[in-house]
């Protein structure tokens, strides 16, 4: 580890605090429906959407209706994206002549770029047209993004409204998030990564002769377009293979550190939004101290591990960090800092090959999604995510002192923490149920590359990310098999679905709830021992069901690397 | 709960038709318009071009493999690496046998041409796109009497290039010390024939 090396990490840090508010300045006032500076140049586009599309956006929605116009949107996405990968073959936009994808990876790829995940069986080089990654991808990573804002939203309502049935109007939240949030900012963010050598063109690739005469075929495309909105969406799908450790999505170490800061920027914004809707914005500070605290203690493992570098190599003669799956232009540090931050936050863009990462390095990352991606967080799916973990720690801290928990002004009964558990529950039934099959099945096992614990890891790696919504991999495993492709496909749909249904059932019942001020007799839900309380119930509700499994994955791996067993 | 889902119908169709020509269609057209414009050399791979012919892409490693040539890493894109149509690292875990059977290898090859010194730990491993444009400075100092051998140069001129070759971190901290592997062989081209 290097002093430079922590520089940049507590830079990191201290630039992502400072985001949190004026993010959430904007992000409340889209919250609230309020007039942004942008209205004037965007209204009229949002306008003409909703008249074509029959929407009333002062239309009040219960949580049911909330969600059923959610997923039926979403359904049709998905739908659609299936459509254009089939028929990719005989639509245009198709320079290198691609062919039409499979059942299997379209469905594949449909459902992982709809739940925000951007999981890819496929190398985008080798497989996309240059349209299938504008119309069929980069509109998923827009949407999915600004899905899970609205249902954020409507959660915040739920703590925020007092007796009232309704948490808000989905279409309008989904679309002012794109209009005046999302578009934007990709505007800008987009020109930015041009200008630092992001490529952004409609030609397929260009043949060049190497010094040594050779004949090198450079894949091109409209990159930066894509690129900006999969970080600032936290969706993580890379145009091509190797993400954003490839030089032409993540050219130099500063497109690296604005790709990790965008990663964060809107879950951040959130976590202040959340404060100043229930009127006080201690308790979005409070979330994000908590947050921070787990985050910092990933970081520090990664950095320590991956500087420390692997011991099988340095008796080969080859002395130093872990360079194996980095770029040089990133180094350690920036490296293992951006693992911690695309797992913590649900993005799942690599800037390095993961897999190859020493094994308590790479535990870190897996770890961090199967607490369920609430440090920071994607975006929306984060704060729903921690809150439903912050209605558990009420819950326990309300034993603990014997009495009825509240949170933010409202009582915390029976339904609500039945509905938070059931949210959490369905992540490790699917990662260890669906791990347990590929482990066992000839199908799942033909999928590792590595031998031994790292080839279990592998498996446990692509479920987790899946049923978390990540999108990053062990990339070791072939994935792109018809059992996979399905397996992943379904965990993706649940690890999604099955989460945000439950959290609106809560904002639903929140919502109709009387306010309950907070007296002397309450539980403070803002200082240290709150924070330390969340911290304890994240790790023990989220993390404990998972240990075992990184006993037999990462731990026996790292054990294997120390006395000098090979595989 | 049907009278829910049906008024649904309309705004989902709707929507994402529209959607897909704003963020699919549009979007991404008017920012390779503005790309092209403003940035053309980067928008289109930051090209380097010798005369009418395109040597490569600044951004983007090729295979070296001469003695008159600094090597770069070693790379998993593509059967031959450096593949710029099929990125990919190597994926292999930290107790992979086939891991450590390459480094060996390649430690092996490493101090046979260079005796006597540390092998730097880039050349003997692979990056994560395959397609590094970039070494270490030390991984460039290593090969220089190599090179120099192979070009009848002087060793002090080639580490002169490679000196002026060295791309430190901006302000300190942000990127890492490294050497762009194609800019330094151009350098070396570029000069008059020796001897």
């Amino acid at each position: 580890m290097t002093v430079s090396g922590w520089a940049l990490i507590l830079l990191f840090v201290a630039l992502t605090a400072l985001l949190a508010k004026p993010m959430g300045l904007w992000l409340f006032a889209l919250y609230e429906g309020r007039s942004t500076p942008l209205h004037r140049l965007l209204g009229p586009v949002e306008r003409i959407f909703y008249r074509l599309a029959g929407i009333d956006p002062a239309e009040e929605q219960g949580w049911r209706r909330y969600a059923l116009h959610m997923l039926l949107f979403n359904l049709v996405l998905l739908l659609f994206t299936y459509a254009v990968l089939r028929l990719q073959g005989v639509l245009p936009g198709n320079p290198q002549g691609f062919g039409a994808v499979g059942a299997d990876g379209a469905f594949n790829a449909a459902v992982s770029f709809t739940t925000n995940t951007n999981w890819q069986w496929f190398a985008g080089e080798t497989t996309m047209s240059n349209l299938s990654q504008m119309l069929g991808l980069t509109i998923h990573n827009f949407l999915s993004a600004a899905t899970g804002i609205a249902v954020a939203f409507a959660l915040f309502r739920g703590f925020a409204r007092r007796e009232i049935k309704t948490i808000g109007n989905f279409w309008a939240d989904t679309t002012r998030v794109t209009l005046y949030l999302l578009l934007p900012l990709c505007i800008a963010y987009a020109l930015f990564m041009i200008a630092s050598g992001v490529p952004q063109t409609l030609a397929g690739s260009v043949d060049a002769t190497t010094l040594e005469g050779v004949k090198q075929t450079i894949a091109l495309g409209p990159v930066a377009s894509q690129e900006a909105i999969k970080m600032l969406g936290t969706n993580g799908g890379g145009f091509f293979n190797a993400n954003s450790a490839h030089p032409f999505e993540n050219p130099t170490a500063l497109t690296n550190f604005v790709q990790m800061l965008s990663i964060f920027a809107i879950g951040v914004g959130l976590t202040w939004c959340f404060g100043k809707a229930v009127g006080d914005t201690r308790q979005g500070w409070a979330i994000l101290s908590a947050m921070g605290l787990l985050f910092v203690a990933g970081v520090a493992v990664t950095y320590w591990q991956e500087a420390a570098g692997n011991p099988i190599l340095h008796q080969l003669g080859a002395a130093g960090g872990n360079m194996e799956g980095k770029e040089v232009r990133f180094g350690i540090a920036a490296s293992a800092l951006f693992s911690v931050v695309t797992t913590a936050a649900s993005c799942g863009a690599v800037n390095a090959m993961h897999d190859s990462f020493t094994a308590l390095g790479g535990l870190v990352p897996l770890f961090n999604m199967q607490l369920g991606e609430v440090v920071v967080g994607g975006v929306g799916a984060g704060i729903y995510g921690f809150l439903l973990f912050a209605i558990l720690a009420v819950f326990v801290a309300g034993l603990m002192v014997g009495r009825t928990p509240e949170y933010v002004g409202k009582k915390i009964e029976a339904r609500e923490v039945k509905l938070a558990v059931l949210a959490i529950a369905i992540l490790p039934l699917v990662i260890l149920g669906f791990t347990a099959i590929a482990s066992v099945l000839p199908a799942g096992l033909a999928g590792p590359l590595n031998k031994g614990p790292h080839g279990f890891t592998e498996i446990l790696y692509a479920f987790t990310s899946s049923a978390g919504n990540n999108g990053s991999a062990f990339a070791g495993l072939s994935a792109g098999t018809p059992f996979y492709n399905a397996l992943l496909g379904i965990a993706m749909w649940l690890g999604r679905f099955f989460v945000i249904v439950p959290a609106l059932a809560i904002a639903g019942s929140l919502a109709a709830k009387r306010h309950t001020p907070a007296t002397s007799g309450s539980f403070p839900t803002t200082g240290g021992l709150w924070v330390g309380l969340l911290v304890g119930v994240i790790l023990i509700l989220g993390g404990l069901t998972f240990l075992p499994s990184l006993a037999l994955g990462p731990v026996a791996d790292h054990l294997a690397v120390t006395g000098g067993q090979l595989f | 709960m049907l009278n829910d889902l049906k008024s649904a119908v309309r705004p989902a169709l709707v929507l994402t038709l529209l959607f897909a020509a704003l963020l699919g269609i549009a979007y991404p057209l008017a920012l390779t318009g503005a790309g092209q414009l403003l940035f053309p050399a980067e928008a289109n791979g930051s090209l380097i071009r010798d005369g009418e012919r395109v040597i490569g892409s600044e951004l983007i490693g090729q295979t070296f493999s001469g003695d008159r040539y600094f090597h770069g890493r070693p790379s998993a894109a593509g059967a031959g690496g450096y593949d710029a149509a099929a990125s990919a690292g190597s994926n292999l875990g930290p107790a992979s046998q086939a891991l450590a059977d390459r480094v060996k290898a390649d430690v092996a090859t490493l101090s046979e041409t260079t005796p006597g010194r540390p092998v730097p730990p880039d050349l003997v491993t692979t990056s994560a796109s395959g397609l590094d444009p970039h070494i270490g400075p030390e991984a460039a100092f290593y090969q220089v009497a190599r090179v120099a051998g192979a070009r009848g140069l002087p060793e002090s001129t080639v580490r002169g290039l490679v000196d002026a070759a060295v791309e430190r971190p901006a302000f300190g901290f942000l990127g890492e010390p490294r050497v762009n592997v194609l800019r330094l062989n151009r350098s070396l081209d570029a000069r008059p024939a020796a001897r």
